[in-house]
């Protein structure tokens, strides 16, 4: 029952890593070209395990800004993740404190919607079945980012070979998902909207907090269905 | 192939890693443990925190679609045509197939 739900989980986990992967090497293969080792590579997808930071941090750190500085935008850009680990609390409410301590640690963008997908669902989200899941994501990376930073400078140009699309579309593809919930138009509008203007205006990587905030504002702003939420 | 980046240059980088990870790891127990600490949830932040999905995805996809260049931004809209019938992966597909298609033509 437990292995069954193990690779229940880690099955959810295979189109995730096709379409991280690229970014995994794509991180490795960056990372060595701004002045990292390869073990400070893999050091960084072991610890940090979030890709949008690893870039703008390598990226930073490529042009040689404050280390303060580079905390603080790694910060900012996965300040999502306090949302996403408020929003799924209910859903890990069972687990022990250390089997938390563990599954927040993998806690990404793919991890959050399918855990919620799973709990929407009514399906018991299980430790084992996050673990498989999350491990069937984290491993992958950890190789991806070490395949990127030995053979980088085989992958060239990721435009010429259409990488740069991938990553939008992902979460395009993810934002979909999600389009049964309530008040699902008006905040993806209105996140895109404002994120939009916050990139002209403030710039990367504050246009996510920036928009995101706004769609979660409005939805706590438009009027509450009677009786219980969608979760 | 080469080795000579292959271990640790700076310390200073390694600092800045382990600093990176500890704020990531507080983004991550960060929402979990403020959720403990209420003993329910108002069901205007129960709407708000449904809402942050779709939310913090969309900021990640607009920008791409606006600032991204016109062969991005049709890719995006065909993978969204996709989108609508099938999952992520046939999504991911097409998107890169017309951005291919759009670079290798010389139509962008």
């Amino acid at each position: 029952m437990a292995s069954r739900d193990f690779w229940d989980g880690a099955r959810r986990g295979v189109p995730i890593v096709l379409s991280a992967s690229p970014f995994g090497a794509l991180f490795g293969a960056l990372a060595i070209d701004n002045g990292f080792s390869i073990v400070d590579a893999m050091f960084m997808s072991a610890t940090v395990f979030a890709g949008a930071s690893q870039m703008v941090g390598l990226d930073l750190f490529g042009h040689a800004v404050q280390p303060w500085l580079i905390v603080l935008s790694v910060f900012a850009v996965n300040f999502r993740h306090v949302l996403y680990s408020a929003s799924m609390a209910r859903h890990i409410a069972h687990f022990t404190l250390l089997q938390k301590g563990a599954a927040l640690f993998l806690l990404t963008d793919p991890q959050y919607a399918e855990t919620e997908k799973r709990g929407e669902r009514g399906e018991p989200v299980t430790f084992v079945w996050y673990m498989g899941l999350g491990l069937a994501i984290y491993l992958p990376w950890l190789l991806a980012t070490l395949l990127g930073a030995v053979f980088g400078g085989l992958i060239g140009d990721p435009k010429a070979i259409g990488l740069d699309v991938m990553l939008p579309i992902y979460f395009m593809a993810l934002v979909l998902g999600f389009r049964s919930r309530d008040n699902w138009l008006p905040v993806v509008a209105v996140s895109s909207v404002v994120s939009v203007i916050a990139m002209h205006l403030v710039g990367s990587p504050w246009h996510v907090s920036i928009g995101a905030l706004a769609g979660v504002v409005l939805a706590a702003c438009l009027p509450v269905k009677s009786g219980e939420i969608s979760r | 192939m080469s080795f000579d980046h292959f271990l640790p240059q700076d310390l200073r980088l390694i600092g800045i890693i382990i600093l990176a990870a500890i704020a990531t790891y507080l983004t991550r127990v960060g929402g979990a443990i403020m959720m403990a600490r209420m003993e329910r949830i108002p069901p205007r932040m129960e709407a708000a925190l449904n809402a942050v999905p779709a939310a913090v995805l969309s900021t990640l996809v607009a920008p791409a679609l606006f600032y991204g260049g016109a062969d991005v931004t049709i890719a995006i809209f065909a993978a969204f045509l996709v989108g609508l019938r099938f999952s992520a992966l046939p999504m991911l597909f097409a998107g890169w197939a017309v951005v291919m298609v759009l670079r290798y033509t010389g139509l962008f």
